[in-house]
């Protein structure tokens, strides 16, 4: 019988998609339509479809398969979709962007990013890799009268390229030696045969890396971020460094914990060592930007190597830790990113740090959303940022890491003084002569209210969404 | 109960929040609104004083709930006679240090009540914890609004102040952070489930190497906020740049975390270790007596001369806790209330005068007992006080450390006493030269004496020197039980650990690579 529940969460937004495309294709010229609106119905009905598929486990098409985890990253990027429309809303009108194709290239790029969380083939990963990425190619360049997007994008289509072919490759090299592209054959072939030291799969692997590498952005193959992330539009910007990483994330985790798992001999030093590299070059470049923006692809990069860390200590602590992470830190940046974008105008993105001069003076409830953010970012208590935080080293502490905990604390102390950069801006510093921010919406600020809330709800009472994500890795792997 | 004392604040500066004072139209409500909250605080602090019962070692008012039972994390609270005396003083300075920022406090009044708060119900709330990660919740959420209250209310160098502060403070605690971990994992490879409770923590006997690394992760995060010579720098910088308040509270209960730490923490959890290292850390502590004392007898600045008298007046408090012996622990503690009560009534009157004069200079002054007497009464008796004259609270403090250490190591004592020397000189100097002689600027002939707000705020910690100083004992007996369980309990583990060293199978770090 046809088993299509795994990828109704899918189906969701697919539609939702679809009907973004019709409803901009089909409206007047000058009709304004609530298209955004659409994706939220959709993207809320891929977390219902997720809440009610859970700890059913079920698989579609022997390639998809809606486990727990997969799930658990579905909400958190329904999650990541909404706020990202919402902020979107706020912003879209102000910049004369095209609604219709907005909406419906973020909506493929999640469709991608939950097929990627969900799929357990090597084939299906790369396909649904290119929908994510394909969508956020676009996405990057949306403002096409914007030089530095247009340019941001090539560089990212370019580099992506490149690495969308590391990854085939060792999508190749592994079938050849294993026969299958599938996630648990792979796995049983690898642990059954004796395959330690054999030159050809630990080329796949490191081809594998690669591919997954770039797209979260660890260092070396983080060139292209701060680029990118300047020239799009700040949510874009906060949608690639949220949606794309946690979707890179999971099918990561999932690739190199199962199928891969008999050879973390082998990885997991590269990974410590390209974990270690991340936090501290995120951290430590971050510290010498002066465009808000930049700034945060930098810290977006850090916490990229959090995540690593994670991985790395791969116990089941530190599965449920990235998922955790995932979770506290796509809330906290997008909100950050959102506070960016309404502080932008048409002409001007008022992205630079001096911009924030003064802020808390003309718009002090945005300065105090964006001061939470930022500490949540940093990982001070009482935020999300420090639970997660928390939880990493815990579990590279308890699976024996001291030393990649030790480099995670120090680097976020690092990163603790350029997030502190900005709130001195807003708090300490003079506006000058330059004009007030124009008036942000109720609306907006009634979205940064919620993430702000839920920032704080995660930093304080953690324990329903620790239990979950424990939950949720609990019965895979 | 015992969450009143730090819900209290916390709700108060959340209702401050709600109140609309956008245009400053409010700030009265605001300023009396904040002193209520502070005064209740105080008032439940001083319930639990009366509520506690003196002959006992044990922690009370314990409350304790699951928080994030995956982990054994607990919202597990609870006080015993050492940290209740700190959360008085929490109580007692607090009020203090918003009368002081009364007047001088005048723009984003509101916002500076909140922080205020804030930094009371996280301070007290450090001093309550007995979950470790409750503890450093509290801990680390403290720098935030002590960053703001440096960083916005400062003086001219507020946000470096206020930004080393901030980054010296959190890389000591971040590795904290870690031993903390390190410690709830070797609880669960030995008992198989995590926990961060203090109580199973203590009795986890671990490795003697492993206690090292984790005694010194420990310690320097304490060390850095005592602040302990060679950490101090951070110090003389977050002193002079904060507003009179910041400094009060700073001085007062912030560096006792430090020492609180140390008592409550360091020693009792790794007492091999703590054994090891007691003589450096001493050694270090005396050096911070004389150094600071010798730096802060040059000082031209008055705000610069108490921070530094405080890095001297520290190293007491250290010295005593290093000689790990009844009369050493109860001086360190009574040398931390003492202090708070001394050098936040210094700075407190420092303020005063530069509020009315808009500069701390030692030679900018000098005459002014003329104009204040008053004023000059009040300082005097403070800075005998922070000299430790006996009759006034510094005495028994200094004079209880140097027993304890002398009954250690007499060695320690000699450079100690020096420092109690040095003490007199450089505050008996600043208040001949500020307060005595001849008017030597014209405008100090007119300066107007203590307000009634201001002898408000100065007058209670007067009286807290002389009582501190004439009947001790009502401060230190309700500690004495929990300071001699305390002096037991690392001795013998210390000594029992040396006795078993080699038979035990101890926790141990597990490093794969």
């Amino acid at each position: 019988m046809l088993q299509i529940d795994a990828i109704v969460p899918m189906l969701c937004v697919t539609l939702a998609a679809l009907a973004s495309m019709g409803a901009e294709a089909f409206r007047a010229k000058d009709e304004r339509m609530p298209i955004g609106s659409l994706g939220v119905v959709g993207l809320l009905g891929a977390a219902a479809s997720a809440v009610l598929l859970w700890d059913r486990r079920t698989e579609s098409f022997g390639v998809i398969v809606a486990d727990n985890f997969g799930l658990f990253v579905t909400i958190v990027l329904a999650v990541v979709g909404v706020l990202t429309i919402l902020f979107s809303s706020q912003v879209l009108e102000r910049d004369g962007l095209p609604s219709g194709e907005y909406y419906a290239l973020m909506l493929f790029s999640i469709v991608g990013m939950i097929m990627m969380a969900t799929a357990t083939d090597l084939l299906v990963i790369f396909v649904a890799l290119e929908i994510l990425s394909l969508a956020v190619y676009v996405l990057t360049a949306i403002r096409r009268d914007h030089l530095p997007g247009t340019e941001a994008a090539f560089k990212y289509f370019l580099l992506g390229a490149f690495s969308s072919a590391f990854f085939l490759y060792g999508i190749a090299f592994t079938y050849g030696i294993t026969g299958s592209t599938r996630l648990d054959a792979v796995g049983s072939y690898l642990s059954a045969q004796s395959m330690s030291g054999n030159l050809l799969i630990l080329l796949a692997v490191a081809l594998l890396l690669v591919g997954f590498a770039f797209k979260i952005s660890a260092v070396p193959f983080h060139m292209w971020t701060p680029d990118a992330y300047e020239g799009a539009p700040a949510v874009v910007a906060g949608f690639m460094s949220t949606g794309v990483k946690a979707a890179a994330f999971a099918a990561f985790a999932r690739v190199f914990l199962s199928a891969f798992e008999p050879f973390k001999a082998d990885w997991g030093p590269v990974v410590s060592i390209v974990a270690i590299a991340t936090m501290t070059l995120g951290t430590v470049v971050g510290v010498a930007q002066s465009n808000l923006k930049r700034m945060l692809a930098y810290s977006s990069i850090a916490h990229g190597g959090y995540l690593l860390v994670g991985l790395v200590a791969a116990n089941q602590v530190g599965k449920a830790a990235i998922l955790f992470y995932l979770l506290a830190y796509s809330v906290t940046n997008l909100a950050a990113f959102g506070v960016i974008s309404m502080l932008g105008s048409r002409e001007n993105g008022n992205d630079s740090l001096r911009d924030y001069a003064g802020l808390w003076h003309s718009r002090p409830a945005l300065a105090a959303l964006m001061t939470v953010c930022l500490l949540s970012l940093g990982g001070l208590p009482p935020t999300a940022g420090f639970i997660g935080k928390w939880y990493i080293f815990s579990a590279a502490v308890s699976a024996g890491y001291y030393g990649l905990a030790i480099v995670g604390v120090l680097t976020s102390v690092i990163s603790v003084f350029f997030y502190l950069r900005v709130v001195v801006m807003m708090y300490m510093a003079d506006r000058g002569g330059a004009p007030a921010p124009a008036p942000v919406s109720g609306v907006g600020i009634a979205v940064l209210a919620l993430s702000t809330a839920a920032i704080i709800f995660l930093g304080v009472l953690p324990t329903p969404v620790l239990d979950l994500a424990a939950a949720s890795i609990s019965t895979i792997f | 109960m015992l969450t009143l004392s730090w819900a209290v604040p916390l709700a108060g500066a959340l209702l401050l929040l709600l109140v609309g004072n956008a245009d400053g139209r409010r700030n009265a409500l605001v300023r009396w609104l904040a002193l209520a909250v502070s005064l209740a605080t105080f008032g439940v602090t001083l319930a639990l004083w009366i509520g506690f019962d003196s002959s006992s070692a044990e922690f009370q008012f314990v409350e304790r709930a699951p928080w994030i039972p995956a982990f054994g994390i607990d919202y597990y609270i609870g006080i015993d006679g050492i940290s209740l005396m700190l959360v008085v003083l929490t109580g007692f300075l607090t009020p203090i240090a918003l009368l002081s920022s009364w007047e001088s406090i005048d723009r984003k009044v509101k916002e500076f009540s909140i922080f205020m708060l804030a930094l009371e119900a996280a301070m007290i709330g450090v001093f309550v914890s007995l979950d470790l990660f409750l503890f450093y919740v509290f801990w680390d959420a403290m720098l935030v609004p002590m960053y703001f209250l440096i960083g916005i209310w400062g003086y001219d160098q507020r946000i470096y102040a206020a930004v080393k502060f901030m980054l010296y403070t959190m890389a000591g605690s971040v590795l904290m952070l870690i031993a903390i971990l390190g410690l709830a994992y070797m609880h669960s490879e030995a008992t198989g489930s995590y926990s961060f409770d203090l109580m199973k923590l203590y009795a986890l006997e671990i490795a003697p190497e492993t206690q090292r690394w984790l005694f010194l992760a420990f310690t320097v995060a304490f060390a850095i906020k005592v602040p302990l010579f060679p950490f101090h720098t951070w110090l003389p910088d977050a002193h002079v740049q904060a507003p009179t308040a910041g400094s009060i509270i700073l001085a007062g209960v912030l560096l006792k975390m430090g020492t609180y730490g140390l008592v409550r923490f360091s020693f009792p959890l790794f007492p091999h270790a703590a054994a090891e290292f007691a003589p450096w850390l001493a050694l270090l502590a005396v050096i911070g007596i004389v150094y600071g004392a010798l730096v802060a007898m040059v000082q031209p600045d008055m705000k610069k001369l108490v921070a530094y008298s405080s890095v001297s007046h520290l190293g007491f408090v250290v010295l005593g806790i290093s000689a790990m012996n009844v009369q050493g622990v109860q001086g360190a503690v009574y040398q931390m209330l003492a202090h708070g009560v001394s050098t936040g009534g210094l700075f407190l009157v420092v303020g005063m005068l530069s509020d009315r004069r808009h500069t701390r200079l030692i030679s900018e002054f000098g005459g002014l007992k003329q104009a204040m007497p008053r004023l000059t009464a009040a300082f005097l008796v403070i800075t005998l006080a922070s000299i430790g004259m006996p009759a006034l609270n510094g005495f028994v403090g200094e004079f209880l450390t140097m027993v304890g250490a002398f009954l250690w190591d007499p060695r320690f004592v000699v450079p100690a006493g020096l420092g109690v020397i040095l003490s007199a000189v450089y505050m008996l100097w600043m208040f001949q030269r500020v307060y005595l002689g001849e008017v030597t600027h014209e405008e100090n002939a007119t300066l107007r004496d203590l307000s009634p707000r201001e002898a408000a705020s100065v007058i209670p910690l007067c009286a807290m020197a002389i009582l501190m100083g004439v009947l001790p004992a009502i401060f230190l007996s309700p500690m004495a039980p929990a300071v001699q369980r305390l002096v037991n309990e690392v001795q013998v583990n210390s000594e029992t650990q040396d006795s078993r060293l080699k038979t035990q199978n101890y926790a141990r770090f597990r490093v794969p690579f």
